[in-house]
């Protein structure tokens, strides 16, 4: 019998622990494969972040850090310091990265850290149960806004992918979305694009992924995907937002 | 190689880069700014890497990256700052990961002042970040010390996998003394099969997880009591102490770092006017040698102890935990930064005498 | 032998390198040396100060608390540390800048006016090693010619020029003192 298609040998063979209809899965699968498909598997270390993929360490087939909440670029950065011919990935949520990390990553992309973090932005967070993060959109209810983000209280989601772009020491930055086939297949080629950026030793690379959370946004699966369609992607413009 | 007059902190640098330390990260601090100055201009010349950080807890949390890649790194700071990698070290612990931390402890608490201080023995000792841990601690009371104790903190570091924290005043990172750098240091890299190199499936090395997350309770447990044992070794193996003229002592004066020296003035002022006195000097707060402080103070000729410390009282509490109320201990000292001066320190033990 | 020196004056007249040239040239002669900049609550006040021992024994506290010498280049220094000397100790007082004189009288002052000494050898910038020349010629603890050697070091070969100079204001410091 012909094999027509198998799960990536950079994936461990441990089921995912993520919520039905969560993006995770989806992200993990594709970073794999590009690991894979770009023939550097055995030179590649990922970092988890502290967030639901906090276990990322037990899903991917190489070697694996666990970093204190936000602190991943800095990690990732001792690590490449020492080993400059590796390539190394931080995978982070949005309390991690835009919030109590967002001087690692900053100052990651200003020193032109040749790193690729991968960035899921699912406007919550969502291991510790649902809290506001800085991406929640306005009027967004979460456990910590129960009447909905007021801006005036709080500010504005903020941009990530738009700030990294502005400075110089990065070298590719994008957003993509797990809404829709055609969203999936670019957020695979910007993964593999920013990959490689690091590989070329250009600059950091991160790709902002906008990520569905079913079970914090309280939707079903198939209502999340519409909700990024409807509400993020108009606050969260998809692209590439910058490529050198 | 012939003796040079060196800074502490440029002396404890260089002595770093001869243990085959390649990597620093750091951010500034007043009184430890000669350590990342010095380490940016020489780590280069030797292969090695200097990063300045973004913060205190990027800095630390880049050590992490780079001893979980298998390198000898370090990290350096003073109080407030130390107090910001405290997360950092607590992971490392957790994660069992060898680094060096050198804490130029200058007044608390807040931002304090400059001034040298020993307000951080709690701090260094007793954990100082999270959870149940311990860093080894070594305390230099002259520069040529801290040069002999930077290859032994490297070493036990990666022996132990644990943090490894000098505990040094501003004073000795400020002042100038005669150093002689091992001429052929030749430091014993050790084997670092836990270390994230790069994952071969199906090869000798294990995959790498640097972690220090346990989610199940089981895993947890085997977590700490592995630590747990592994300090019960240390405190077996790795407690130093300094016995100065305790033999036959009436009075022990008890003291660490610059303070233990001006205690050896002290001593000498005491003896020239017949009065027997010794000092016992931890090298290691951490193991602390409460067995070699507890023997020479329970001696019979002892009247009692006197502790001297630049901070509220807090080795005290150690060395009446090692005495177990044989003998009386009382304390010198000040919160702040202010250093006793020698003749003061007789003043008290000739009152003791007279009590 | 333990010579437990303060040297203090304004920031800028050099009283960090008179001590650290001090210790450097003890320990070319083998003495035990240590030098501690202005490290206390006295650094308040714009003055610098520092701290230099040395022994043929082991320096216990590098800490000087009762200098057997004091060193000061300007007013408020004396003002500050003389009654810090020890009995029988030494005060060296640059006399072109402090117009008071030494009220203790269990000490030995000398005056030796820096400043008017250096404008005659046309640079005011060698006050200090005139001063350090003083107390040598006092002391006589290190050789003159190996605190040159010390400072040959410090200034590095590009400007040993300036050696000659420095040479003699220490000569002249010296013999400052009778």
């Amino acid at each position: 019998m012909a094999t027509i298609f198998q799960r990536t040998s950079v994936l461990t063979d441990k089921p995912f622990h993520y919520c039905p209809g969560c993006g995770h899965g989806i992200v993990h699968r594709m970073v794999a494969e590009v690991i894979d498909e770009l023939g550097i598997r055995e030179i590649s270390t990922g970092v988890a972040p502290v967030g639901c993929a906090v276990f990322a360490y037990n899903y991917f087939d190489i070697d694996m850090y666990e970093a204190a909440h936000g602190r991943a670029p800095a990690l990732a950065t001792g690590y490449k310091r020492v080993h400059p011919d590796h390539v190394i990935f931080t995978y982070q949520g949005d309390g991690d990265l835009a919030s109590i990390g967002t001087a690692e990553i900053v100052h990651a992309a200003h020193r032109g850290e040749k790193i690729t973090t991968i960035f899921i932005n699912n406007a919550i967070y969502g291991m510790t149960g649902g809290q506001m993060a800085p991406t929640t959109l306005v009027g967004q209810k979460t456990t910590t806004s129960p009447l909905g983000r007021d801006k005036d209280h709080c500010g504005e989601p903020i941009r990530m992918a738009e700030m990294l772009a502005t400075i110089s020491g990065s070298a590719f930055i994008a957003r993509c979305a797990l809404n829709n086939t055609p969203n999936l297949i670019k957020t695979k080629q910007a993964i593999k694009k920013a990959f490689e950026t690091q590989i070329a030793r250009k600059g950091f690379s991160m790709v902002e992924i906008l990520s569905p959370c079913p079970t914090n946004w309280g939707k079903s699966p198939a209502e999340a995907m519409d909700w990024i369609q409807d509400a993020m992607i108009p606050y969260y413009p998809l692209g590439v937002m910058k490529e050198v | 190689m012939a003796k040079k007059l060196m800074k502490g902190c440029e002396a404890i640098a260089e002595a770093a880069i001869q243990a085959g330390c390649r990597y620093f990260f750091g951010y500034p601090i007043t009184p430890q700014n000669d350590i990342p100055e010095y380490m940016s201009l020489r780590l280069p010349q030797v292969g090695g890497c200097f990063l300045q950080a973004e913060s205190e807890l990027a800095a630390i949390n880049m050590v992490y990256g780079a001893a979980g890649a298998g390198a000898r790194v370090m990290t350096s700071s003073s109080s407030p700052g130390i107090s910001l990698k405290q997360e950092g070290i607590s992971t490392c612990a957790a994660a069992e990961l060898p680094c060096v931390v050198v804490n130029m402890m200058r007044g608390g608490p807040g931002l304090g002042n400059i001034q040298a201080s020993q307000g951080d023995y709690f701090q260094a000792t007793k954990g100082g970040g999270h959870g149940d841990y311990h860093a080894i601690v070594y305390a230099p009371s002259s520069i040529a010390e801290a040069v002999e104790l930077m290859p032994k903190a490297f070493d036990v570091a990666e022996d132990y996998r644990t943090p490894v924290i000098i505990l040094a005043d501003g004073l000795i990172g400020q002042m100038m003394e005669p150093v002689e750098m091992p001429d052929n240091p030749n430091p014993v890299m050790r084997d670092k099969p836990w270390a994230a190199t790069g994952y071969k499936p199906g090869g000798a090395k294990p995959r790498a997880i640097i972690n220090s997350l346990y989610i199940e309770t089981e895993d947890l447990d085997e977590l700490c009591r592995r630590m747990q044992a592994r300090y019960r070794e240390i405190e077996k193996n790795e407690q130093r102490v300094e016995l100065y003229h305790t033999e036959g002592a009436e009075f022990i004066l008890c003291a660490y770092g610059t303070v233990a020296r001006v205690c050896k003035a002290a001593v000498r002022i005491l003896e020239e006017q017949g009065v027997k006195v010794g000092l016992v000097r931890p090298i290691t707060l951490w193991p602390f040698p409460s067995g070699a402080v507890h023997d020479a103070i329970a001696q019979d000729s002892v009247k009692a102890a006197l502790t001297v410390e630049v901070s509220a009282g807090q080795m005290v509490e150690d060395i009446r935990l090692a005495v177990n109320g044989c003998k009386p201990v009382e304390y010198l000292g000040e919160a702040g930064s202010r250093i006793p001066e020698a003749e003061e320190i007789a003043e008290r033990i000739l009152a003791m005498r007279r009590a | 032998m333990t010579e437990r020196n303060i040297f203090a004056g304004f920031g800028g007249q050099g009283v960090l390198l008179m001590g650290q040239l001090l210790a450097a040239a003890g320990m070319m002669e083998g003495k035990n040396t240590s030098w501690i900049p202005s490290y206390g609550p006295e650094m308040r006040g714009g003055t610098a100060n520092c701290s230099v021992t040395l022994s043929d024994q082991e320096i216990d506290s590098p800490l000087v608390s009762r200098p057997t010498s004091l060193i000061v280049m300007n007013r408020p220094s004396l003002e500050k540390f003389e009654s810090k000397v020890m009995p029988g100790g030494t005060i060296f007082v640059n006399s072109s800048m402090i117009d008071i004189k030494v009220t203790r009288n269990d000490v030995t002052a000398y005056y030796v006016p820096c400043n008017e000494i250096a404008a005659e050898l046309g640079n005011d910038k060698v006050a200090n090693m005139i001063m350090l020349g003083a107390y040598l010629g006092k002391s006589g603890c290190v050789d003159i010619e190996t605190v040159l050697e010390a400072l040959l070091e410090k200034l590095g070969q590009k400007k040993a020029k300036l050696i000659p100079l420095n040479r003699e204001a220490l000569l002249r410091g010296a013999a400052c003192i009778e």
